[in-house]
């Protein structure tokens, strides 16, 4: 059972993530952005559950969609923004920006702007824990569309005949740019496609944290004690336009705003408080704990330097001299 | 003439060649109401409806080889990848299968396949969404490569392509996309296989392709001013490679300069300048050839990174008036 702290801790992991995202679409408006970002705002709840149902020292692999599973995995939001901003105090010294936002020190084995790409790198980075004798566990998060790339299935059926301890954790925003699930995914489940593996396949609210955090959890038990990957899917929405650019031409405002009735932190929220666990004030208290937070953060990020161009070439090959 | 914009170009090609010909349809990710990642195709699916604007999964692979597959059959596909850095899933059957087919099999077959994928740096969307990737497919045979650079030659290439009975890989340049341009109000053609003298000149002889044709343009007007006389000669076919032209240009300039936007080692430009040493338009050269590509990294996102990672008009202007100056190995 979660106790009241780590529920709290939770909620204001989503709410750090919506308020970074809300930033970032904030200072992309600003023009303080070049290129692209990828915005998870309404998925929150899958990022928190997952990474509250594994250890800290267990791995992730990220999407092109990866900010919340960074933060989540405890990413240091000042060099996030920095990265966002190209900065050569970011994450990736600017070399990377939103799409590849990484902490290999974190565990978060880094994001792929390749679709689906990143599944078989989790199921290599399983593949080696099982070899070195570790207990640690792969956690590969992955779109509804990245489902449909040959990988995905290759690397499931590696992970299942070698029993490797990696848990497929598939967000289903129910599109993949403008195609919609119902379209490109034959059955109603993408947790369907486990019975073809013959492992445990399971499709869950994505909206729900608490949901995310006990099927992780079990999957992570299952996946810890030798016992092989599980497939789970976790039903979510995205709230924002695919990138930047985006005229929601492929869906309808209805359909976005049924989707919001059921966000994440605010039925969280209400469910906490609905059992005493939290208070409104409370709750505004938090919010504005992580605004400031954020606010520290990206005048981190505004007030830090660009990468010299004459250091274009460094970072390509890992035999190079220190400079 | 007309002024449209090379999306636009692009789009009228495919449309003027659907409408002619039953067995052209159009393949890819979110190609219908989303009109593809840069707008390409937008408008088309009312038009062609569901089947011949034909959206698919996210299964490159798997997809370009069912290109392959109805190229074989007799349908002439156009597809679409939404952006050349995923060209590594299709490899396979664009390097084994497509490309090798009619000679595996004795000339049994034709692959009437044509790929559409835009490539290239400056839109900030780093290593895995910037790369120019012709060199990889430059040493497959069997595959012809296209990159066109302006509206005009867009539309036509893209027309000869579509008519070609061969894979054509056809990469779009992203920041060319809402760049203005005349076209004739008649239907034409721009062959397969032609560069083209962009500009005339005396003193050296500047090959571009794509957007490097702009660039080298600008640079030459700065560089007229100081009475270098430059000659522009954009590939658009990059394979088959015919340097003919080049090697009259260089029998006339005495100098060569090969600007490509992709990675200096193993582009373009080593095969050009070889090309040229192994002819007789060698003997009139007045200096060493050179090559100005992008610098062997991947494309980083920063700006200013990005900028310096590939060639601008201010260098193809400093790589000139040093070629021109003299002293090479100073
Ligand atoms: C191999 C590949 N194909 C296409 C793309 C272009 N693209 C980027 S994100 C995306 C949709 C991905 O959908 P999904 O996996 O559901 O993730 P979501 O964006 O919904 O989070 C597409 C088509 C890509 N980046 N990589
Ligand atoms: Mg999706």
């Amino acid at each position: 059972m979660l106790t009241r702290d780590e529920k709290l801790a939770m909620l204001e992991k989503m709410l750090l993530i919506r308020a970074f995202e809300e930033k970032a679409e904030k200072l992309f408006m600003r023009n303080l952005v070049h290129g692209t970002m990828h915005l998870s705002v309404g998925e929150e709840a899958i990022p928190v559950g997952a990474i509250f149902a594994i250890k800290s020292t267990d791995y992730i692999t990220s999407t092109h969609r990866g900010h919340g599973h960074m933060i989540a995995k405890g990413g240091d939001l000042k060099k996030m923004f920095a990265e966002f901003l190209g900065k050569d105090t970011g994450y990736c010294h600017g070399r990377g920006g939103s799409m590849h936002i990484a902490d290999f020190g974190l565990r978060n084995l880094g994001a792929t702007g390749i679709v689906g790409a990143g599944i078989p790198i989790a199921t290599g980075a399983a593949l080696a824990l099982k070899m070195q004798n570790k207990s640690d566990v792969v956690l590969a998060f992955f779109g509804d569309g990245a489902a449909n790339e040959g990988v995905f299935f290759e690397s499931l059926n590696m992970a299942t005949i070698w029993k490797l301890p990696e848990i497929f954790l598939c967000e289903n925003n129910q599109y993949a740019m403008s195609s919609p699930v119902k379209r490109f995914v034959p059955t109603p489940n993408i947790s369907d496609r486990a019975s073809a593996f013959g492992i445990p396949g399971i499709s869950i609210d994505g909206m729900d944290v608490i949901a995310v955090y006990e099927t992780v959890k079990a999957a992570a038990e299952r996946a810890r004690s030798g016992k092989g990957p599980t497939l789970i899917e976790a039903k979510t929405y995205r709230f924002k336009g695919h990138s930047k650019s985006d005229k929601n031409l492929y869906r309808t405002k209805e359909e976005i705003e049924e989707w919001k009735k059921k966000d994440p932190i605010t039925t969280f929220a209400a469910r906490l408080m609905e059992i005493g666990d939290l208070q409104q004030n409370e709750f505004e208290n938090m919010k504005e704990k992580v605004n400031a937070i954020i606010e520290e953060a990206v005048k981190f990020a505004i007030d830090s330097p660009e990468p010299d161009p004459k250091t274009v070439e460094k970072f390509v090959y890992a035999d190079e001299k220190e400079n | 003439m007309r002024e449209i914009t090379y999306k636009e170009a692009i789009r009228e090609a495919m449309i003027e060649k659907m409408r002619e010909d039953e067995k052209v349809f159009l393949m890819g990710e979110d190609i219908g109401v989303y009109g593809g990642a840069f707008g390409v195709s937008m408008g088309m699916l009312k038009e062609f409806g569901p089947w011949r604007i034909l959206e698919t999964p996210m299964s490159e692979a798997a997809f370009t080889g069912v290109g392959v597959g109805a190229a074989i059959m007799g349908m002439r596909p156009i597809v679409e990848i939404m952006f050349a850095d995923f060209l590594t899933f299709s490899a396979d059957q664009l390097v084994n299968q497509a490309a090798k087919l009619r000679y595996m099999t004795g000339g049994q077959v034709k692959i009437p396949l044509v790929i559409r994928a835009p490539q290239g740096s400056g839109t900030g969307a780093a290593a895995q969404h910037s790369q120019n990737v012709e060199a990889w497919f430059f040493n497959i045979p069997g595959i012809k490569i296209v990159v066109p650079s302006n509206p005009y030659n867009a539309k036509g290439l893209l027309k000869s392509a579509i008519e070609d009975d061969n894979p054509v890989l056809f990469l779009e340049h992203k920041l060319l996309y809402n760049k203005k341009g005349k076209i004739p109000e008649d239907d034409y053609r721009v062959p397969l296989g032609q560069p083209h003298i962009e500009k005339e000149g005396d003193d050296i002889t500047i090959v571009t392709t794509s957007i490097m044709t702009y660039r080298a343009i600008e640079a030459a007007k700065k560089l007229e001013e100081e009475g270098i006389s430059v000659e522009i000669i954009d590939l658009l076919t990059i394979k088959p490679l015919n340097t003919e032209i080049i090697e009259k240009s260089v029998k006339k300039t005495h100098r060569l300069l090969v600007v490509y936007e992709g990675c200096l080692t193993g582009g373009i430009g080593g095969e050009i300048i070889a090309k040229i040493a192994e002819s007789n338009a060698f003997l009139y050269l007045d200096a060493p050839m050179f090559r100005l590509g992008g610098k062997d990294v991947p494309i980083p996102y920063n700006k200013n990174l990005e900028r310096a990672a590939v060639p601008q008009i201010e260098d193809i202007i400093k790589k000139v008036r040093f070629i021109v100056k003299g002293d090479w190995y100073a």
